[in-house]
């Protein structure tokens, strides 16, 4: 399955990096370190994977209903998927669950703040949507760094990791490129590179309260966006498309 | 001699309240009672959230999600209106991790398809349906209260478990039995968590007396079965018990011998799934523990700064 349209490609992207958050997170069912935890990483999982479903129903709709959300899930492989590298990285532990989420949720805030501005409709609404799930996930992931930064020596360690490890996997989020292009002109959408001045402000101002070092000297690593992926990407998809694969003339 | 207070409320079908006098027994059931079903609601977390990340459509990962979701929000629930009778969460997951406090043992059994989805959700939550509706008429308040809140969201999951195996059950050949297989396995233990027969069952007559349970076993056994077998027969579904029969003088079900002695097999651990789903939860809550300290800490550290 190849997308046509820069849009089509460009929703793909959201769409996925949705899902595969989803997936990761709805790994965690269970696993919490306390139940109303669990709860919240349930929540957070389930909005993921709605802003997904929106997202994938758009990409239905652009490509004229000749594929369904499920075809999108179920039967694209690795190279046809587009999140981002972020995503697909192991829950790890809590420390790092969070530090993901923080990471992710501060860019999704600044993008569907933007994309609620779009002169196409259902992208609007789908941002106007998503935003005040995005604003919650933010929140609560934010509150997360600052304790676990000024909780325990050990918690403090552990969220410093956390974030050393997954800062190599934050610049390809703020990467334009052709796909864009046209839509921008078009005021669709506004450009990635132009989100980083206020993650990275939002970023360090919470780094910095919760008494940690952002990362410095780090080589970014990109891929997700062209459908080049770390090792992690295959396993999950195999787990997940293994039963609609499997029973290709089933219907669920 | 004059009724006490309790009694005179048990007798009138009042509700008594946390702060009310009670019999040292009739806290102490309670409590064993609530517990278990509190753990029984978060240990069945595990054999269901086995599957989130293989559900077959966009559609069903999200409604299993929640459903997972909206179990261990019973559990924080019950744990909570537990915790009126004046034993704390932390006890409790303690005697759940030693053994002392059990769980339902058809969580001890492994979800192996994802048919087997739809029959925890068909059966395992409609014969919790049958019991639960029964204990909304419970005499403790807080019990009771819990029960008409959970009933509510537990009708929403046997239609979501019965639906799954409809799908199945119309599906192709493969999937058909995939949902016979589901059946086959989830029956018997289904129709187990009723507990042991009334005259086997010591703990039921003080319970019924002080209206804790206002139903017997056999009782909120034979009308699951009822309610069930019609079910299975619309959709072409074979219950697997050669015994099973209407009977037109009882207008009942007339079914086989249940097997006692797999069932206490699997309360006392032999199951397939015991020893994984207690260190299950024992993992979870010790990876966890570094991140309760550390918000303690946290909130102690905010606290000491407000003070000075």
């Amino acid at each position: 399955m190849n997308f046509s349209t820069d849009f089509e490609k460009y929703i793909a992207r959201l769409a996925d990096s949705n899902l595969i958050m989803g997936q990761r997170l709805s790994e965690l069912c269970s696993k919490g370190p306390y139940l109303e935890e669990d709860i919240a990483i349930s929540n957070i999982a389930l909005d993921y994977l709605g802003q997904a479903n929106m997202l994938y129903e758009l990409l239905k709709k652009a490509g004229n209903g000749k594929y369904s959300v499920d075809d999108y899930v179920f039967h694209r492989n690795e190279r046809n998927y587009y999140n981002l590298l972020l995503v697909e990285q192991d829950n790890g532990h809590f420390g790092k669950t969070m530090a993901k989420i923080f990471l992710y949720s501060t860019y999704q805030k600044i993008l569907y703040s933007q994309l609620s501005k779009s002169t196409n409709d259902d992208i609007k609404a789908i941002a106007l949507k998503s935003i005040k799930e995005v604003n919650y996930h933010f929140k609560h992931s934010r509150a997360w760094v600052l304790r676990l930064g000024d909780g325990t020596k050990e918690s403090k360690v552990k969220i410093q990791e956390s974030i050393d490890e997954l800062w190599r996997f934050t610049g390809e989020i703020f990467e334009s490129d052709y796909v864009e292009n046209n839509l921008i002109s078009e005021n669709i959408i506004t450009a990635s590179n132009t989100y980083y001045d206020e993650w990275s402000k939002i970023v360090k101002d919470t780094l910095l309260e919760a008494l940690l070092t952002e990362p410095e000297n780090v080589v970014m690593l990109t891929g997700g966006k062209k459908g080049l992926h770390t090792e992690k990407l295959g396993f999950m998809l195999a787990e997940m498309q293994y039963l609609p694969r499997t029973y290709p003339n089933a219907k669920w | 001699m004059p009724n006490s207070i309790f009694e005179d409320k048990i007798n009138k079908d009042l509700k008594i309240e946390p702060r009310d006098e009670m019999p040292d027994g009739y806290r102490s059931h309670l409590i064993r009672q609530m517990s278990q079903h509190a753990h029984s609601e978060i240990i069945g977390m595990q054999p269901e959230g086995n599957w989130i990340t293989r559900a077959p459509s966009l559609r069903s990962k999200m409604i299993l999600l929640a459903k997972v979701q909206d179990e261990a929000g019973h559990g924080l629930y019950l744990y909570s209106a537990c915790e009126t009778l004046g034993i704390t969460r932390k006890q409790m997951i303690e005697e759940l991790q030693t053994g002392k406090a059990k769980y339902s043992s058809i969580f001890n059994y492994p979800t192996l398809t994802w048919a087997d989805i739809g029959a925890i959700g068909w059966l395992v939550d409609g014969a919790a349906i049958v019991n639960q509706v029964s204990l909304q008429k419970t005499s403790y308040g807080p019990y009771s209260r819990a029960m008409i809140k959970i009933c509510k969201e537990e009708s929403f999951h046997q239609r979501q478990g019965y639906e799954i195996i409809c799908t199945l059950a119309k599906g192709t050949d493969e999937q058909k039995q995939m949902a016979q297989d589901a059946l086959n396995r989830w029956w018997w233990p289904s129709i187990m968590m009723f507990g042991p027969h009334d005259k086997d069952s010591n703990r039921s007559e003080k319970a019924l007396n002080w209206k804790i349970k206002r139903e017997s076993n056999d009782s909120l056994r034979q009308s699951f079965i009822d309610k069930t077998v019609p079910q299975a027969e619309l959709i072409g579904l074979k219950v697997p018990d050669d015994k099973l029969i209407w009977n037109e003088k009882t207008n009942h079900y007339d079914f086989g011998d249940i097997d006692w002695e797999e069932f206490w097999n699997v309360v006392n651990g032999k199951g397939l799934c015991n020893k994984e789903r207690i260190e299950h939860h024992k993992k979870a809550h010790n990876e966890g523990e570094w991140v309760r300290k550390a918000a303690v800490a946290y909130s102690e550290k905010k606290l000491n700064k407000k003070v000075a």
